[in-house]
């Protein structure tokens, strides 16, 4: 059985985060153009678009995949749009998977683009108590207290501290320092970190990420194919979780102003759940994995997730962090990207890029970045809505 | 006594007010807000039948933060030099086996504050005169 359900990475683009103030479609041709010419693959070749579906820009949410398909070029492929938040990347993938294990097509085309919203969007006038959103803002809770309440959890019951989050920033920025394709690349001090205005106790503002343009995309095809064209050593996806929450939620989740309720059966975690249906699918364990991609929409949050992948126990992240074994020449390097902290989330985007990176150092190309030994790589991600992905790859 | 910023969403008791929230009468699982859809969201449970629940007006704190900047609208607006950053608490209810966020009164920053302190439910004008619930640290 072993092997029969992966798919290979034939080639991975991307079009560089930033804020460019262009229209979300032709950051997506850039990245898929990039993917190809990676694959080597021709356009003609692509028998299905697979779009993570981008909300913003006056489409909401049903126009990547055909959109992608006819900037590209309408040449007769199927196609496909996913909407799943931050884990709509992931979802698109798993969609180009399935038709290709089913045997629907060989060869397909993953991609996810994003342009930031001119100023903030303004809400809607009058009470709206059915919506969580109107709720939460109404009472004085934003996005960063969610971010917060987990950062102070972590003091509180680990003993962490602010400098082990503002290490978190140190070590993703000199990651991402080097890296083409990340926002920003410049190399931060503890200091600077701690010097920056506190936004939700115990986070400032550089330890929270921003939201950037950016595009990415994946080449992916059945293991006949990438043979067929002399590519059977292409990494391989193992594994594409995209499992919902099980009730009773055990973190209160943006926007909610409460948690479910644990009296008639026990609170779970959601961010836990995710990896964990990824190492069963993939039949490995998080003693293989050689390094992680993981969402630090905050930095403290780097850490939940670093022990949401079991790479330590509960509550052990920043020792690992404080020890190095994080960073790039580390036992288990996290975000060698540079992570969100050096990205900004651009949403549709997010997940592929990911799996960008883990493909770029499992074949040995991430540049200065480049980590030793590399076999396989997890990604994990969360979002709004009870959605979320934990995409493993192997070398 | 003054208005509620929203009707029905807790007591108006100025001494002991509690939250209302709803209750599932097949399984017990209490849901704040009141649970909008008439279907029980326990996987284990076709409840469709709901009655109000008060919920418990103490608990403990699980976590919290502040806000060191004036949330947008509809957070009700004051002159940006006369915002005073307010703490937020995410309180565990033992009964109910839920954690619910809410300011901390006025006057009590994080500083004061510690995972496990007992906390109790009071109600507090917002700058625009409408009353919120809050959670405030006790014995
Ligand atoms: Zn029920």
């Amino acid at each position: 059985m072993s092997g029969s359900k992966d798919i290979a990475i034939l080639g991975v683009g991307m079009h560089p985060w930033g804020k460019w103030g262009k229209h979300f479609v032709e950051y997506g041709v850039v990245a898929a153009r990039a993917a190809l010419a990676d694959a080597g693959v021709h356009w003609r070749e692509v028998q299905f678009v697979s779009g993570a579906a981008t909300i913003r820009n006056g489409y909401p949410g049903q126009v990547a995949g055909a959109t992608f398909a006819q900037a590209l070029g309408w040449q007769g492929a199927q196609v496909n749009t996913s909407y799943a938040a931050c884990a709509s990347g992931s979802q698109a993938l798993a969609a180009a998977r399935s038709k290709i294990l089913s045997g629907e097509c060989e060869v397909a085309l993953v991609i996810g683009s994003d342009t930031t919203p001119k100023g903030f969007l303004k809400p809607q006038p009058g009470d709206r108590p059915d919506d969580p959103d109107w709720v939460r803002f109404r009472i004085g809770i934003t996005n960063p207290t969610y971010f917060a309440l987990y950062a102070q959890r972590r003091i509180q019951m680990y003993g962490d501290t602010p400098a082990d989050f503002a290490l978190v920033k140190v070590k993703n920025a000199e990651h991402g320092f080097t890296n083409p394709n990340a926002r920003y690349r410049k190399k931060f001090s503890a200091e600077e970190v701690a010097a920056s205005a506190v936004v939700a106790d115990p986070l400032r503002l550089m330890d929270i990420c921003a939201v950037s343009d950016g595009a990415a995309a994946i080449i992916v095809s059945s293991l006949e194919y990438a043979k067929k064209i002399g590519k059977a050593k292409a990494p391989r996806i193992a594994a594409i979780s995209t499992v919902t929450p099980t009730f009773a939620s055990a973190l209160v989740e943006m926007p909610d102003i409460a948690t479910d309720s644990a009296v008639a059966v026990p609170a779970q975690s959601f961010r836990a759940a995710l990896p964990r249906k990824a190492y069963e699918e993939a039949g490995i364990g998080p003693k293989d994995v050689s390094l992680a991609e993981v969402y630090d929409l905050s930095t403290a949050l780097e850490l939940d997730w670093i022990e949401d992948l079991q790479l330590c126990e509960r509550g052990d992240a920043a020792k690992l962090l404080r020890a190095g074994d994080t960073r790039i020449g580390g036992r288990i390097p996290v975000n060698t990207s540079g992570g969100l902290a050096c990205f900004g989330e651009a949403v549709p985007a997010q997940a592929l890029a990911q799996v960008c990176e883990l493909t770029w150092q499992l074949r040995g190309q991430a540049g200065e970045r480049q980590i030793s030994n590399a076999k396989v790589g997890i990604t994990a991600n969360q979002g709004l809505f009870g959605h979320g992905s934990s995409v493993i790859v192997k070398a | 006594m003054s208005e509620p910023f929203l009707p029905g969403w807790f007591t108006l008791d100025d001494k002991a007010p509690q939250l209302l929230g709803s209750r599932c009468t097949s399984c017990g699982t209490y849901y704040f807000p009141k649970l909008a859809a008439g279907f029980c969201r326990n996987p284990d449970c076709n409840g469709e039948v709901f009655e109000e629940a008060p919920l418990s007006r103490r608990g403990r704190l699980w976590s919290f933060t502040n806000a060191a900047y004036q949330p947008p609208e509809p957070y009700p607006q004051v002159e940006k030099d006369r915002f005073q950053p307010f703490a937020i608490a995410a309180v565990e209810l033992e009964q109910e086996k839920m954690i619910v966020l809410g300011q901390v009164v006025a006057g009590t920053g994080v500083e004061s504050l510690k995972a496990g302190m007992a906390m109790e439910l009071v109600l507090e004008p917002l700058s625009d005169g409408k009353l919120v619930w809050k959670w405030k640290p006790t014995k």
